[in-house]
């Protein structure tokens, strides 16, 4: 699905340049999960922002089911990121005044979907993250760990091949960090996408097969030698 | 989705959006109210000058007494050493007649020309018509030496649709006046007076009139929209018998066929009559001064500049505040971005919430523009023009003999005075109004549209500019 190939990405600060990614050689197979480590300031980001389409390279390609998206017009990005990727954030970045059936409508907007099949397809992926019931309340209006599966379902609510999440646990406290990262990985298994992962956290680093850890830039990959058991998912959430 | 994040974006930058929708309200009711403003001292220009001239003239032909052909002014010398003789001096030389009575004499400010003159006007290139009266002064001398003045117009019947009485020029009496101008074309005695004259003689249709021992029956009263009217009209040839004139007028009002013919006529009158004083309406506005056409020049000039810097200056701080909300929104967008909204989509969210605010600023400055006029039409002071005296007849003098004339005004201890009577200067007060037309409106709204949108095009484009990773990047 993915192949990056000897990518680089300098950013211009001032008279000088920071290198935030050297050469980066990976593979990222269909359907895998995926984390991504490393110290602040050593690129994951940066990374995980070539992965969504977000950043282009300074130097260096990266294929995303054969189109380069290191040369595609930005119109063609856009087109790719709104059918193909979901985006988890640390912070969450819901619309403050939309409610939470309303963020996950949002994602739909650029696919052209009717607002009712727009509104059942929202409360669907609200389900789904065991939201349904706060379908109709604000972000302000919820915790951290509601927010943030708000921000789930958003990602999840247009289908797309890949999940991209950016510290997802790093704003969570040790309970709520466990649900997140049970969810996400349960929609792994259960939908059969892609999960990449940017992480400080080495424990739920270790629940990926693979891990490639950014140091400087530079790109290493471990394998975990136990590929995690599913996530505990706490008992008002089994369904 | 649209329209609900619009007006919930709008809510929650409500202070912001308040500044924004305030200021271009004051800007476009600025501009409503200065626009009035210059529409209504345009117009009371407009009226100061028909005022002024007349309706339906184009071009006013007259002739200065010519220098050194004796005082300009009217010397009377009333009842000196028990004569009982009233002694008039003025331009056609001195006369004398009893101690009380009126004395009929031409209009000190102009001489005459032959009747056959307007003929030869009337028959230029380009003259639709073209028609003589005689301007007279009536002195009237009681039996207690008291003075009293009138202006007596001598109309020719014939050509009804122009001069002082034509309908046109008429602001009330127009009945009145048909009737005078049948009669007066059979040769009755019949008289028209100003709505004024009757109020201030108690006459009215059916009364009569004597002048020189001539009794004349009054057929109504008239108003007319120039402020150059005189108090009685009579037939022209009866005038023209009072003053002794013979066949002559000092006054031929002139019709173009055309607005531009009238230089081209202008010009033949001025050959055929060398020495006569054509003035066309545009003559008289550039001799129009005083507070009116200052604050007319005033009022186009550097109130219009005003009302666009202010205009201006609230176009800048719409797009301030709108590039200082989209920086404020940079995550958000960056977020839209990346979830996949096109860069239109968003360019079309800030500036449908630009829009939206200048709505709101354009509905708010009319109701402000309104208010402007209405505080500007209450506090301006009524304005007055006066025609340049170098256009108008010379002061009439009184003189040998405390006298008073008509309307109070005493004469000074040397016996002499300068008087306003008959056409010499004439002084217009109007009204000053801020009149708002629905075009004002309508381009005042158009322009807070406008500034709504070159506010949400520029925020637009900051925001389109945004690439998803630099703008989530720059907050997390």
């Amino acid at each position: 699905m993915y192949q990056l190939h000897e990518l680089s990405r300098v950013y211009r600060r001032g008279h000088g340049s920071v290198t935030a990614l050297r050469d980066v050689d990976l593979e990222i197979q269909d359907g895998e999960f995926i984390t991504i480590q490393g110290l602040t300031g050593h690129g994951k980001s940066t990374l995980l922002m070539m992965l969504g389409a977000m950043d282009r390279p300074t130097s260096g390609s990266i294929l995303f089911d054969g189109l380069n998206l290191a040369t595609l017009p930005e119109s063609r990005l856009t087109e790719v990121r709104g059918r193909s990727f979901g985006f988890v954030f640390q912070s969450y970045n819901l619309m403050p005044t939309l409610t939470a059936a309303e963020n996950v409508e949002a994602a739909l907007v650029p696919l052209h979907v009717t607002p009712a099949a727009r509104r059942g397809r929202a409360l669907a992926a609200l389900a789904e993250v065991g939201l349904d019931e706060r379908a109709g309340f604000f972000p302000a209006e919820m915790s951290g760990g509601e927010q943030q599966r708000v921000g789930i379902a958003r990602a999840l609510v247009k289908e797309p091949r890949v999940i991209l999440a950016d510290e997802p646990t790093g704003n969570l406290d040790e309970t709520t960090r466990v649900e997140i990262v049970g969810i996400m990985e349960r929609l792994w298994r259960e939908r059969g996408l892609s999960l990449i992962v940017v992480t400080h956290d080495s424990a739920v680093a270790r629940r990926a097969p693979r891990t490639a850890i950014l140091d400087r830039g530079r790109l290493s990959v471990r394998s975990n030698a136990r590929t995690a058991d599913p996530a505990p998912v706490p008992p008002d959430r089994a369904s | 989705m649209y329209l609900r994040y619009l007006t919930r974006e709008l809510r929650r930058r409500a202070r912001s959006a308040a500044l924004v929708s305030i200021g271009l309200a004051l800007g476009v009711g600025l501009v409503i109210t200065l626009t009035g403003a210059i529409a209504g001292v345009n117009a009371a220009d407009g009226r100061v000058l028909q005022s002024l001239y007349g309706v339906g003239t184009d071009l006013t032909v007259t002739k200065a007494p010519a220098a050194g052909s004796g005082p300009v002014g009217i010397r009377i010398s009333s009842g000196g050493g028990g004569s009982g003789q009233t002694t008039i001096t003025g331009p056609g030389g001195t006369t004398s007649g009893p101690a009380a009575g009126d004395h009929v004499l031409p209009n000190p400010g102009l001489t005459t020309v032959a009747s056959g003159e307007v003929a030869a006007i009337d028959r230029l290139r380009d003259v639709a018509g073209a028609t003589g009266f005689l301007e007279l002064q009536v002195l009237d001398v009681t039996s207690s030496g008291n003075l009293s003045t009138f202006n007596l117009d001598g109309i020719d019947p014939t050509t009804p649709g122009l001069g002082p009485l034509s309908a046109g020029n008429l602001s009330s009496g127009i009945a009145a006046a048909r009737t005078w101008f049948a009669e007066a074309k059979q040769g009755e005695h019949v008289a028209l007076v100003s709505a004024g004259y009757a109020k201030q003689n108690s006459l009215e249709a059916g009364s009569t009139l004597t002048l020189s021992g001539t009794d004349y029956t009054v057929v109504g009263t008239v108003s007319l929209v120039s402020s150059t009217s005189a108090d009685v009209y009579i037939p022209l040839g009866q005038a023209q018998s009072l003053a002794g004139d013979g066949h002559e007028v000092n006054t031929i009002d002139v019709a173009a066929t055309s607005s531009s013919a009238i230089a081209a006529v202008q010009t033949e009158i001025q050959k055929l009559l060398p020495s006569a004083t054509v003035t066309s309406a545009s003559d008289l506005a550039g001799d129009v001064s005083g507070s009116l056409s200052t604050a007319s020049n005033l009022a186009g000039t550097l109130g219009l500049a005003v009302a666009l810097v202010v205009l201006a200056a609230a176009f800048v701080m719409a797009v301030l505040l709108t590039m200082g909300s989209v920086t404020r929104r940079v995550r958000e967008f960056g977020t839209l971005k990346a979830i996949g909204w096109r860069s239109r989509r968003i360019v079309a969210q800030v500036m449908g919430e630009s829009l939206v605010l200048g709505l709101i600023g354009g509905g708010l400055g009319v109701g402000v523009g309104y208010l402007g006029a209405f505080v500007f039409t209450k506090l301006v002071p009524t304005v007055q023009a006066d025609e340049n005296p170098g256009l108008a007849a010379a002061p009439t003098t009184f003189g040998s003999g405390p006298q008073t004339i008509a309307g109070g005004v005493p004469v000074n201890a040397s016996g002499t005075t300068t008087s306003t009577f008959g056409s010499a200067l004439h002084s217009v007060t109007v009204p000053i109004t801020a009149p708002l037309s629905l075009e004002i409106l309508l381009v005042a709204i158009a322009l807070a549209v406008a500034g709504g949108l070159i506010a949400g095009g520029v925020g637009g484009w900051q925001a389109s500019r945004l690439r998803p990773a630099a703008a989530l990047r720059r907050v997390e």
